[in-house]
């Protein structure tokens, strides 16, 4: 691993960023906890999902999968008489367990057919919440053990266990940036083939990263469900968030450090504004933002080269005439 | 009883190839996955549902008016919208996609509110030993089993169609030969917007259909593309008639709450075993 000043600075910038809100935990009242708390989960879960779809270009959609299965997976081990932070261990492991399984035939898959093919995860999870009774209570939902304390004191418990989440997510991927490994997965987004010829274990690599992936939406699920403790499956298993967060990265900047983070303030911002403004259009703004996203800036935040489109937009009027005239002549 | 769920399966399974082909067309061809084509099917219905129910226009009159109108909306959807994005990578044209989904998906809610409509109509049933079969159902597989059977037809001997055909193939050469790639791109995005639309008014005829329900219709059609391969109107009909069967002996022998999940397993293990899909590669038709 090759760490440098420019990492330091990066490292020093995100616990700057992180500490500040740990500190800001004192003052913050119970709603403005609850949204960092909602923020520091869609943080985790970007820089999860930024490994796979953003360093090694797989676009990956079980999100969901992997956070629904970390919610159930501590609600069953907590309702076998686990304690809390040995059901967010198990609700970890199985997320990794279950993504090396799954991993390992899918991604021989590319393209759309991954895509398809993990989206069907987070179906195939739901229905099976949905229908085993037994285990997960089916559509009724779990209740799980509330936590002992007063409300202040358990919503700024969780605020700083999602923080604590989100950081450890943010060094590792600036850790894994600068290794091999980080260094690999860059390789096979930009040619797999390549990769494999010139002696990549390509396989492992991508098994590894998308089982890296998966502990840590598994994790963020199980935190999660602790802080609202009920989950059912339509909530946990939800297809519009595995769709949301490829787009909050893409906002951002895919396979960048502080993209997934940006990415995912940004589209808070917006949704909490536009949830307070347009409760009965949400879903459509939502779309026309994602819309608009995708035309304007494709490559995010920090992937766009903002030079070259402003200086672009303030040339394209003198560029008119000429053309014309060029036409004319 | 299974052989009811047999006649069943196969009828609803008629209705599925047509819900897929649209699809399956749309990702063959543009390498598009098209998540706005359950709202379109919603669209199809709900267009059918008023005409029939607030306009008391009959329904043979009805429905081409929903696909004509299907197909309208889609041909500007691609000519407008997504032809800009064409070509990009998967992420790109599918969030795309699904942020159009979201706005259309918004505007049916609130246009048409989240209630269940239907259009009641009793035709009655036949009986074939000792079959129940209602005629409504076999209406409805028909109407989708003979606008399948034309688009096949259409792909095969038509010379639009042959230039869809060709722009799957390769749509470079296709370019080089003349054939004007976005006007087929959006040619062929209306084709599967009028298929969708189509078995939407199939539907309706048959369930209650809500905005609430182009999830569930979406989902159908993914199963069955990958089940029957890319782009291939034969893949879509036996993928159809497969889920349509799997779906029905799965809801007699596991019980009625498992049978959309049997689909999306089946889907998976298809996925990871046969990549190009049960019917093969894709290509000429």
């Amino acid at each position: 691993m090759n760490f440098d000043l420019s990492s330091a600075m990066k490292l020093a910038i995100g616990s700057a960023v992180f500490a500040a809100g740990a500190l800001l935990a004192v003052t913050l009242d119970n709603y403005q906890l609850q949204v960092g708390t909602s923020l520091a989960m869609l943080c985790v879960l970007c820089w999860a999902w930024n490994f796979v779809g953003g360093y090694m270009g797989y676009p990956s959609l079980a999100t969901s999968a992997f956070f629904g299965i970390g919610a159930y997976a501590n609600a069953v081990a907590q309702l076998h008489g686990a304690s809390l932070s040995v059901a967010w261990m198990v609700a970890g492991l199985a997320g990794g367990v279950i993504a090396a399984l799954v991993g390992v035939p899918m991604l021989r898959l590319k393209g759309h057919y991954f895509a398809v093919g993990s989206i069907a995860m987070v179906e195939v999870g739901r229905e099976i919440a949905n229908n085993w009774d037994g285990l997960t209570g089916g559509a009724v939902g779990l209740n799980l053990p509330l936590m002992a304390g007063s409300p202040d004191y358990v919503s700024r418990f969780f605020y700083l266990a999602m923080l604590a989440l989100a950081f450890l997510s943010f060094a590792l991927t600036l850790f894994i940036e600068r290794t091999r490994f980080g260094f690999g997965l860059r390789c096979i987004r930009q040619n797999e083939d390549a990769a494999s010829m010139v002696g990549m274990d390509v396989f492992r690599y991508k098994v590894a990263a998308f089982v890296l992936s998966g502990v840590l939406c598994a994790m963020a699920g199980s935190i999660y469900a602790s802080m609202v403790a009920f989950i059912e499956p339509k909530d946990a298993f939800n297809i519009i968030t595995t769709i949301e967060i490829p787009v909050m990265v893409m906002l951002g900047g895919m396979g960048t450090l502080f993209g997934p983070m940006i990415g995912g303030v940004f589209y808070v911002v917006l949704k909490e504004f536009v949830w307070a403004n347009f409760i009965n259009w949400h879903s459509g703004i939502l779309g026309a933002i994602i819309v608009a996203v995708i035309y304007f800036i494709p490559a995010g935040v920090f992937g766009t080269k903002w030079s070259i489109l402003i200086s672009r937009l303030r040339r394209s009027p003198e560029r008119k005439p000429s053309k014309l005239a060029e036409i004319k002549g | 009883m299974l052989a009811q769920y047999v006649v069943n399966g196969v009828l609803t399974g008629g209705i599925y190839a047509c819900l897929a082909v649209g699809f399956s067309l749309v990702w063959g061809v543009l390498n598009v996955v098209n998540m706005l084509h359950g709202s379109m099917v919603v669209l199809g219905a709900y267009f059918c549902l008023y005409a029939v129910q607030q306009l008391g226009t009959p329904l043979y009159v009805a429905m081409p008016l929903a696909c004509l109108f299907l197909f309208a909306a889609g041909y500007a959807v691609q000519k407008g919208v997504i032809n800009r994005v064409i070509g990009q990578p998967i992420l790109i044209t599918l969030t795309l996609t699904f942020g159009l989904e979201l706005i259309v998906n918004n505007l049916l809610l609130h246009l048409f509110s989240a209630t269940p409509r239907s259009l009641v109509t009793n035709f009655g049933a036949i009986e074939v030993f000792g079959l129940r079969i209602p005629v409504v159902r076999i209406g409805g597989m028909l109407v989708a089993a003979i606008l399948t059977v034309l688009v096949y037809w259409l792909l095969r001997h038509s010379k639009i169609g042959r230039a869809i055909i060709a722009v799957r193939m390769d749509r470079h050469a296709a370019a080089l030969m003349g054939i004007r790639i976005k006007q087929i791109y959006a040619l062929t995005f209306g084709i599967g917007a009028l298929m969708a639309g189509a078995a939407g008014c199939a539907m309706a005829l048959i369930y209650p259909i809500t905005p609430m329900m182009s999830g569930l219709f979406l989902g159908k059609a993914f199963i069955i593309c990958v089940l029957g391969g890319l782009g291939s109107v034969p893949g879509a009909i036996i993928g159809g008639l497969v889920l349509g069967l799997v779906e029905g002996v799965g809801s007699v022998t596991l019980g009625p709450q498992w049978a959309t999940s049997v689909g999306f397993m089946l889907m998976m293990l298809v996925i990871i075993v046969f990549p190009s899909g049960l019917a093969g590669k894709r290509g000429y038709e």
